[in-house]
């Protein structure tokens, strides 16, 4: 009955070929191989395997950077100005006044801002529709599920997963890779078997990890980074050719550097060796086409509240066969086709993982969310958010004592950018930015292997999303050269 | 607007007082904000009379956490273990002035915590002082 539903969702999509929603996604996937992180469509790839080289990825990127830039202006001006005063009027909270001054909201890597309608849909739901779903024989129960499952289903379609039924809902991205680790992890990995990560992974990355480590008595090893943020290819081969990988398991983009990883070129590496891979991509989901089938891999975790979502709600995709060969993660209801005493059986993937009364509300909430930011274009966001982070380095690179951490060519990275100034510990920064309403994150940012590495105890990190403006850069820009006059920097 | 950062406050911040170490310390703490990553370190010297002899701090962090915890040592000099003992909360936000948000209160307040830790360490720790280290 579900999967007759989910069938149709999916139907009804390829009918509407021709609504402007659809025709923006036929539009990025034939562009999409021109963005960096993203890649050539399945069609195109050769059969044959080109060598694996990671030539200067800097160098490579910056090319394909350029491109993207040209291709998502052209695209904008020739199909849809990206209108960001349009987009901000979508946002109340935007209207707030922080200290007199209007919020200039630069914290969205921490969490996004929630659009009016994402809010209604939480509003709606608990005023009109609110049941426990799947096995109410009720109108309102029925409605619930129906907008469940449709969440589920606009999830599946936004990240091209093969089936809803790949699409588990979890509390946020912690949770996901939470569940990789204690249900795939405890059946796959054993004594004497690595784990590969890499040391600009935040701590929901890593932590789990170690507790599975250290629980099946299996290490971990660490791809290394280059001073100015990028992947030490060689650690990687290094530690594939070592033997026993069971799993690799790295972000896709830096919460703290913004660096975006060529993800898909390392999970074809892994997989050549019978490798699995997890992609942290709680940073990329929200702000770029992410195409699991394109990149071929087995996990991929990210949270709702970092796109327009509502909190506690997150999403684990997996691969089909992998999910039907994992044991529960939770048990309770929902999760089980019959119980016994001393015994049970358990539906199917996802019902499997989904144990007890789920976040039916933040699962329909982020289905709303999905549909805000599939409407706005996942292309047009990653261009605006492109400019703005050019304009960004553009401007704080010239304030003196400054220094911006990760890749120095902001085409090569996300709208994430961390820096210090001067002498200026990063949390009276963003107490006095805070001071003119500018919100920025300051500290570790839970990523403290990363900050060992880059030798700093903190950074200051201002992230922009689709309702950030080149106005509110320059607030900050100069918020920041007042905190310069202020520590006499 | 009023800012929390004052010429005090930088001045500390730059020019830290009784910044080093007392080998001879009879009271030894430390505590880090994990927040932050703001560390505080407080050695004390008492003499017989059981007064503060000498002190210096040592750390790392925001300039709230430096600032405050130079200034508190200041306080502290030449007064009696009870006395250091009775310092509260409010004599610390007085000396940097300036209105601190809740988390940067932590900051502000981390070098009394080690402080009192310290000193409850030294006169033997109750129930109620953990308590009161707890509150900070």
């Amino acid at each position: 009955m579900l999967k007759r539903r989910w069938a149709a969702a999916s139907s009804s999509t390829s009918l509407k070929a021709t609504s402007p929603a659809v025709a923006d996604t036929v539009s990025y996937r034939k562009a999409r191989n021109r963005l960096p992180g993203l890649a050539v469509p399945k069609s195109t790839t050769p059969t044959t395997k080109p060598p694996l080289t990671f030539p200067g990825q800097l160098a490579q990127s910056t090319v394909r950077g350029q491109a993207t830039q040209k291709q998502a202006t052209a695209y904008i001006h020739g199909k849809k100005p990206y209108d960001v005063e349009k987009v901000r009027r979508d946002f109340p909270i935007l209207n707030r006044l922080i200290n007199g001054k209007p919020l200039t909201y630069l914290d969205s890597a921490a969490t996004s801002q929630k659009p009016r309608e994402v809010i209604d849909e939480l509003t709606r739901f608990y005023s009109e529709y609110n049941a426990n779903v799947h096995r109410g024989v009720y109108k309102i129960s029925e409605e619930a599920t129906a907008a469940y499952e449709e969440a589920r289903a606009k999830i599946a379609r936004l990240i091209n997963a093969n089936s809803p039924n790949e699409i588990i809902f979890v509390r946020g991205t912690t949770e996901a890779i939470n569940l990789v680790a204690k249900s795939w992890g405890t059946a796959n990995v054993g004594i004497g078997d690595g784990i590969i990560l890499t040391e600009m992974e935040h701590h929901s990355n890593i932590v789990p990890w170690q507790l599975i480590a250290k629980e099946r008595g299996a290490h971990l090893k660490y791809v290394g980074l280059t001073d100015d943020g990028h992947l030490v290819h060689d650690d990687f081969h290094q530690h594939l050719e070592s033997g026993g990988i069971k799993l690799v398991t790295m972000t896709h983009v830096s919460n703290v550097l913004g660096m975006i990883n060529p993800v898909r070129e390392y999970i074809r590496e892994a997989h050549s060796k019978g490798c699995r891979v997890l992609v942290d991509a709680a940073q990329s989901v929200p702000h770029m086409p992410v195409d699991v089938q394109d990149l071929d891999c087995d996990f991929l975790a990210f949270s709702g509240h970092k796109m327009c979502g509502p909190t506690g709600i997150g999403v684990l995709y997996a691969k089909k066969s992998i999910l039907e060969e994992m044991p529960p993660y939770h048990g309770g209801g929902e999760m089980i086709r019959e119980v016994h005493l001393y015994e049970s059986t358990w539906k199917d993937p996802p019902y499997k993982f989904e144990a007890g009364t789920t976040n039916i509300a933040g699962a329909i909430g982020l289905g709303k969310a999905v549909e805000y930011v599939s409407g706005l274009g996942l292309r047009n966001i990653q261009a605006h958010e492109q400019e703005l982070t050019e304009y960004a380095h553009d401007r704080l690179g010239k304030i003196k004592g400054l220094r911006i951490y990760g890749p120095e060519n902001p085409r090569t990275k996300a709208g994430v950018i961390s820096f210090n100034l001067g002498d200026v510990h990063a949390h009276d920064m963003a107490t006095l930015l805070d001071e003119d309403g500018i919100a920025v994150r300051s500290g570790h940012h839970c990523a403290q292997p990363l900050m060992d590495r880059l030798g700093v105890s903190s950074t200051t990190r201002a992230s922009v999303y689709v309702y950030n403006t080149e106005d509110e850069i320059d607030r900050l820009v100069e918020s920041v050269e007042r905190a310069g006059r202020v520590f006499k920097v | 607007m009023s800012s929390i950062y004052s010429e005090i406050i930088l001045d500390y911040y730059r020019y830290p007082r009784n910044k080093g170490s007392l080998p001879h310390a009879q009271i030894h703490a430390r505590d880090s904000n994990p927040l932050c990553g703001d560390v505080v370190e407080m050695q004390l010297e008492i003499d017989e009379k059981n007064t503060v002899k000498d002190v210096k701090f040592n750390g790392q962090g925001c300039a709230i956490s430096q600032a405050s915890a130079s200034m508190l040592t200041e306080l502290v000099k030449g007064r009696t273990v009870d006395d250091v003992r009775k310092i509260s909360k409010e004599d610390v936000l007085s000396l940097i002035g300036g209105q601190l948000t809740a988390v940067r209160l932590k900051c502000a307040l981390l070098s009394l915590k080690v402080l009192k830790t310290g000193v409850y360490n030294y006169i033997g720790s109750t129930d109620a002082t953990k308590e009161e280290l707890s509150s900070l």
